[in-house]
């Protein structure tokens, strides 16, 4: 009869305050909408992981043979990156190019974590893995941590997904804090200008043609990005861009959620460490926002025609959310103001640029 | 623990040369762009005329 409690003797408070950690990333996926696409896979994952003897767990085990063969590698986030370029719309940004310069002020945070990071981290690897959650982009911050050998990606992936869902959370208060209530209410009317189909095939060619010159490290994470944009925007390839934007993104969602959770055992996961990570991400979240926002400011002491400083905010890569997050607060202030359209292109300039911030910090680390 | 506040200082050349790299990059693309718009537009407007 001992079969049937020997491995239920073997359970630690640890295991159990991870299935609490796994069932609070259920909850906040199911109940508050947050990345359930990822919340949910990683949060029944950590309970998978967290059972004793589990052989879900084990070397050679699924988990661990779908870790090696997707993440380990980083293939998983790459191929997931073909699909979020084919759900992107470029035209925003390419109607109005120069607000691709708020995209790059909003990647501040990263580089301020990284120094703040290698305060508490001995590895400097660590420290830039860490920082690079400040992306606000999971297959980026994946491929980084990966990249560089980091032992914190578990904490590292629960820290990424979680704040991006919580962007219209953490944003407000920070762009309330920086900016004053007149400076909100400036308003920004958007001329639709039409992009041309060249322009827009173009554009992801060019993109990583450029990137990868400067940063030869970025070429796998901006060009399959660039690569499902093409697909999107080449015109005959509909079948594959369909695909790539649904049935492929959610297959690899599926498989990228629930192993990361191979990383969420007990013993790797409750590390004193881990709160300092989760503390330092949303320190980079909060000082992107805070990077936006003070460029446009400062950028608004030399122009005639002011802009929202809001809209530096919307350079944070978790898109759509940041753009949405950013137009609702200027409606708040202005039922009139409709900022959308700059918010939006300012959050996939932003997108690209996290993209370029990851191949930077692989280019100075490895 | 380790502590070690020193690293702030001797790390903000990465925070330098990042921010750096990051505007030199976007500004380099986003120039681009401009200069594509602009061709594209002059070629769409030939082949109207």
């Amino acid at each position: 009869m001992s079969f049937l409690y020997e491995y239920l003797l073997q359970l630690t408070w640890q295991h159990v305050v991870m299935w609490c950690i796994g069932g609070l990333l259920i909850w906040l996926a199911i109940k508050k909408e947050m990345e359930p696409t990822l919340l949910l896979p990683m949060g029944f994952g950590a309970i998978l992981v967290n059972l004793p003897f589990s052989d879900a767990a084990a070397i050679g085990g699924p988990l661990h043979t779908l870790y090696n063969a997707g993440i380990a590698n980083e293939l998983f986030p790459l191929i997931l990156f073909i699909g979020i370029g084919a759900m992107i719309d470029f035209g925003p940004l390419l109607t109005n190019p120069k607000l691709m310069i708020f995209g790059a002020a909003a990647q501040f945070g990263i580089f301020f974590t990284l120094c703040l990071a290698s305060v508490f981290f001995p590895n400097i690897n660590d420290a830039a893995s860490i920082a690079v959650i400040g992306a606000a982009d999971g297959p980026t911050s994946i491929v980084v941590a990966q990249t560089l050998m980091s032992d914190y990606v578990g904490p590292i992936m629960v820290a990424a997904y979680s704040y991006m869902a919580l962007v219209p959370i953490i944003q407000p208060p920070i762009i309330k804090l920086l900016t004053t209530k007149k400076e909100r209410m400036i308003r920004m009317p958007y001329e639709a200008k039409e992009v041309s189909k060249a322009t827009r095939i173009l554009f992801p060619i060019v993109i990583t043609v450029i990137a990868g010159l400067i940063a030869p490290k970025s070429v796998s994470l901006i060009g399959f990005l660039m690569f499902g944009n093409l697909i999107r925007e080449c015109g005959v390839l509909d079948s594959l861009s369909e695909t790539a934007q649904k049935a492929l993104a959610n297959l690899v969602t599926i498989f990228l959620g629930i192993t990361i959770a191979f990383q969420m055992q007990a013993d790797k996961f409750l590390q004193p460490e881990t709160l300092l990570i989760l503390g330092l991400g949303l320190f980079a979240f909060i000082f992107d926002t805070a990077g936006g926002v003070l460029f446009a400011k400062f950028l608004n002491l030399f122009v005639k025609k002011k802009v929202n400083p809001m809209i530096g905010a919307a350079g944070i890569s978790a898109f759509p959310m940041a753009g949405r997050t950013v137009h609702k607060m200027g409606q708040e202030e202005d039922p009139q103001n409709f900022l959308l359209m700059h918010s939006i292109g300012v959050n996939v300039s932003g997108q690209i640029a996290s993209v370029i911030a990851g191949g930077l910090i692989l280019s100075f680390f490895m | 623990m380790y502590f070690e506040p020193m690293n702030f200082i001797n790390n903000l050349s990465y925070m330098g040369l990042g921010m750096l790299g990051i505007f030199v990059v976007i500004g380099l693309i986003a120039g681009v762009t401009i200069l594509l718009n602009n061709a594209t537009a002059k070629i769409a407007k030939k082949r109207r005329k």
